[in-house]
């Protein structure tokens, strides 16, 4: 897919919507802790307000029994005097994740064992699409806005119509959604995100050089994009090999072995819903 | 206030004959002035600098009429919608076509939303496919066959736009009848007419035709330029579709992009059967092949056929060669949203935010902008009958029209019903 052609506005200015898995079952099994994780992060995102005085940073935490706003630098409560703009000096943000990690670990309830632990992801994506929706409406200059994914988690199949439902929304606005996977396996479902929207999908292979990652593949803003040699991407895993069969029941489908995101214990709900 | 909105919604048929009367004598510029006053809606402030219109209101009342008149047809019966769709679109290059009244004439402002609607029908039926009929000198014509790719619509279109001559309601629908004939009977076949003219020259009796069109589970629409034409609305009766009328450009616009998403089912022709599709493999890269679309021999990116292994270039699209239909589960994963909507959020009475008692949540839940107005008071909002979460009417329209996701419930693992 072609990528995300630059608009007539402010030209290196970005703004990211930076979507940051807290997901405690992903964290705890993880070879880089969270708090080694989050410093990476933190410098990542400064580096993203130096380097251009007018970028905008976002961050939505994606957790596993909720989703909600962290941060936002263009907001006045951030603008003080002593901390400036900074992300790493505001205490704010750091203060903000610790009550929403409180408030998620709250929300628990007893989870069936055996079902996969995958974190909100669509919830974040959505809440993030909403926000820049936002800012295209706030006037003629506004920055580039782009997504950023720092996944862990692995992908919820339960998740994927609202996921794919994200995706085509983000194509349409033209939204590229970048995704950097820290987990074991991978995540089908952003290598599609990024391969449909036109952003860039990477999974490190040495978590501890984490920002370093970050800061070359994942820094630089949509416009100069087009002079770097980014990861492209290798055999995208929209899968499928066999046949399936659609099971046109009067006009609406049901999928009976339908593709790999869901699997069979699956169809029931499909069925049932008409 | 006079303008064109609020003509709209009142009907007013009357004043329109007068006002034309009286204005005969204008030239056309002076004559937009006279029908939409927009001066008259400025307001100034205290200060007095002009306060910006608030549209906002406006434009959401419409969108939430819109949403009610579909919800209203979706009735507690669960729908049943055509996905994989043949749409003939029928375009009338007769004499009529050539007027100026939509300005600079009917023929452009037609071309340019069919342009706009041909993108859109693709993006929220992509597993469909459309071609096109003219109708020109008395004589339908095929401008493109049936196919999945909206840029050789609209690059054949754009060449042919030439009006002379009178229009034929029954030439079209013979030929879109011998062409929609052809194709499987899982498809749902349908017409859209864009009817310029006031008459029409038949060879034969229509009302033969028109029963033959309901016989093969046609379903034909026509949307108007004119006036009404009984013909138009018998056919559209007859075959279940939907007849209407353009005011003007942007009611045109309105009413041909309702015209994308699936239309409800006829329910008896509706029959529950199983349709082979294949979902190829991405080609290796460097890998060279002769691709059954192109004829000649082309390295790396395409799709190879499960079945037959051919290549073909982009999905979705049928193989050449064993006739298989190939698609990429995105494309099947576009029309999820048609089968599982979400709920129409409800507005907020204005009374209950004043209630000391309501915890209002002080920014709309998916975009962070203040709820309220300046001076603390609360402005509109909406709220998810399901996860109860407030949101500003901008996301509101987003959320229902784009997304299809509601990030409040898409937030919460376990509902908050649940809770309580």
């Amino acid at each position: 897919m072609a990528s995300a052609p630059s608009k007539l506005y402010a030209d290196d200015v970005s703004l990211v919507v930076v979507l940051v898995d807290t997901n405690p079952f992903f964290w705890s099994a993880s070879s880089l802790s969270f708090s080694q994780f989050l410093s990476h992060v933190l410098a990542f995102l400064n580096a993203i307000l130096t380097l251009n005085q007018l970028n905008q940073v976002v961050v939505i935490a994606t957790g596993y029994n909720s989703c909600n706003y962290i941060f936002d630098s263009s907001s006045d409560l951030n603008q003080s005097f002593e901390n400036g703009r900074m992300p790493v000096m505001c205490s704010s943000l750091l203060q903000k994740l610790e009550e929403f990690l409180i408030k998620d670990e709250q929300l628990s309830k007893e989870v069936p064992e055996g079902r996969i632990k995958s974190s909100l992801l669509s919830g974040s994506l959505s809440m993030a699409l909403c926000y820049i929706q936002r800012v295209f409406r706030s006037g003629a200059l506004h920055p580039h806005p782009r997504i950023l994914c720092l996944q862990g988690s692995p992908d919820g199949p339960e998740q994927y119509v609202a996921i794919m439902n994200a995706i085509f929304s983000a194509q349409r606005s033209m939204v590229p959604i970048d995704s950097c996977y820290m987990g074991a396996q991978n995540s089908a479902f952003l290598q599609q995100a990024s391969y449909i929207t036109g952003g860039v999908h990477h999974k490190p292979q040495h978590l501890d050089g984490l920002f370093q990652y970050l800061m070359t593949i994942f820094a630089t803003d949509l416009h100069s994009r087009s002079f770097l040699h980014l990861p492209k991407p290798v055999g995208v895993d929209f899968r499928a090999s066999k046949f399936y069969y659609l099971l046109n029941f009067g006009g609406s489908f049901i999928l009976g072995n339908f593709c790999f995101i869901l699997d069979i214990a699956q169809l029931p709900c499909f069925i049932y819903k008409q | 206030m006079n303008n064109g909105g609020a003509r709209r919604m009142n009907g007013g048929g009357e004043e329109d004959d007068d006002e034309d009367y009286v204005n005969g004598d204008l030239d056309a510029w002076e004559r937009t002035y006279t029908d939409e006053r927009s001066w008259e809606s400025l307001q100034e402030d205290e200060s007095g600098l002009l306060r910006p219109i608030d549209n906002k209101a406006l434009y959401h009342s419409q969108y939430r009429r819109r949403l009610r008149s579909l919800s209203s047809t979706a009735t507690a019966a669960r729908i049943q919608k055509g996905l994989i769709r043949y749409l003939y679109l029928v375009i009338d290059l007769s004499r009529a076509a050539s007027e100026t009244d939509f300005r600079p004439s009917r023929i452009v402002v037609i071309a340019k939303h069919v342009e706009a609607f041909i993108r859109e029908f693709f993006d929220q039926n992509p597993l469909s496919q459309v071609g096109l009929l003219t109708i020109k000198d008395g004589v339908a014509q095929c401008l493109t066959d049936l196919g999945g790719s909206p840029e050789s619509h609209i690059k054949a279109l754009m060449n042919k736009l030439e009006c002379s001559g009178d229009s034929s309601l029954q030439n079209a629908l013979d030929l879109v009848d011998g062409y929609l004939n052809q194709i499987p009977s899982y498809g749902h076949r349908e017409v859209l007419i864009l009817y310029a003219a006031l008459s029409t020259c038949d060879p034969g009796d229509i009302m033969e035709t028109i029963q033959k069109c309901k016989k093969s589970k046609i379903r034909c629409s026509v949307i108007g330029l004119a006036a009404e034409m009984f013909i138009c609305k018998h056919l559209c009766q007859e075959t279940g579709g939907t007849y209407s009328v353009a005011l003007d450009e942007s009611h045109f616009k309105e009413l041909i992009l309702e015209h994308a998403p699936p239309p409800p089912a006829i329910a008896e022709f509706a029959t529950a059967n199983l349709i082979k599709m294949g979902f190829p493999q991405r080609a290796a890269e460097g890998s060279i092949s002769i691709c059954s679309c192109h004829k000649e021999a082309k390295v790396g990116a395409g799709y190879t056929c499960p079945r037959c292994k051919a290549r073909v270039c982009e999905l979705p699209t049928e193989c050449r060669i064993c006739g298989l239909t190939l698609v990429s589960s995105p494309h099947l994963a576009r029309s999820y949203h048609h089968l599982f909507p979400i709920a129409p959020f409800d507005e907020v009475p204005p009374f209950s935010l004043n209630d000391p008692n309501h915890k209002l949540q002080r920014n709309c839940f998916g975009c962070q902008q203040s709820l309220l107005n300046p001076g603390n008071k609360p402005g509109l909002l909406v709220v998810c009958p399901k996860c109860k979460g407030y949101f500003c009417l901008d996301c509101d329209i987003y959320i229902h029209e784009s997304l299809h996701n509601c990030p409040g419930c898409d937030s919460f693992r376990h509902s908050k019903a649940d809770k309580e």
